[in-house]
């Protein structure tokens, strides 16, 4: 017999009451993602193979710098809502989630910092 | 406290008991890609960098990249962004809801799988040179 009164149990718990401005800002960032992936990818088909001069001038051009950083910018959010979604529905137990979901929020601001980082100084000529 | 079964009643939806249909797969399948992708924009991310610090280093990730074990994960990463993107159509077109009915949700299923196939092999055509 426990005592815990149904009020407390349920306290805090329940909707974060911010699910539908997540899941409008995943749809967001696909809509976004839908022209860029097509100009950030064929440039990055045609640099694969190639040597580091024609690389360094492909991403040297202001045109594919720009597309690069934007998808950059844009896979940081679509990738990090998209593993957090993962997480939330598959990784169980409150310290565990916490955990995952701390490291996917570095992990994937790492990938969008340093991704724009390095195509910017390409693009400066540094 | 009548309910003393509380928290240990089974749980829904009971995924392993179904037969797999052909929705549940590509539904499967948008999310393995998705996570998948994670690991091909952490390679990509490494080549750009490798780009921005020197020759010699970039020499050492194109190298990476382009080799045979690479190139595999390279042409499956372009199937997985294929089909991601696709399917990601798909998505978007269900969440302002359209195409919802079991019979174009199969065949838009069909129409994904056909474009991920056909995108994969003209991005292979474009490492080729032959775009």
């Amino acid at each position: 017999m426990r005592y815990q009164t149904d009020r407390q149990r349920v306290e805090g718990l329940g909707s974060a009451k911010d699910g539908t401005v997540e899941w409008w800002k995943q749809r967001v960032a696909a809509v976004a993602l839908l022209p860029l992936v097509f100009l950030f990818i064929f440039p990055l088909l045609r640099a694969i193979g190639s040597d580091f001069d024609e690389v360094r001038a492909i991403y040297e051009h202001p045109f594919n710098a720009i597309i690069a950083i934007l998808f950059f910018i844009t896979i940081m959010s679509h990738l990090r809502q998209g593993l957090q979604e993962v997480i939330v529905d598959y990784v169980h137990g409150k310290a565990a989630m916490t955990t995952a979901l701390l490291v996917n929020t570095m992990f994937t601001t790492l990938i969008g910092v340093t991704g724009v980082f390095s195509v910017a100084k390409i693009a400066f000529g540094g | 406290m009548a309910d003393v079964n509380r928290g240990k009643r089974p749980l829904s939806p009971h995924l392993s008991i179904y037969r797999p249909l052909w929705t549940m797969i590509l539904s499967i399948t948008h999310r393995i890609t998705g996570v998948g992708l994670a690991v091909s924009i952490t390679m990509i991310t490494w080549w750009f960098l490798a780009l921005a610090i020197s020759e010699e280093y970039f020499e050492y990730a194109n190298a990476a990249m382009t080799s045979v074990v690479g190139g595999f994960i390279l042409i499956a990463s372009l199937w997985a962004l294929a089909f991601h993107f696709c399917n990601g159509i798909r998505h978007l077109f269900w969440d302002a809801g359209k195409g919802l009915d079991l019979e174009t949700a199969y065949r838009s299923g069909l129409a994904v799988m056909a474009g991920s196939v056909v995108l994969t092999v003209i991005g292979v055509l474009v490492v080729a040179g032959v775009f």
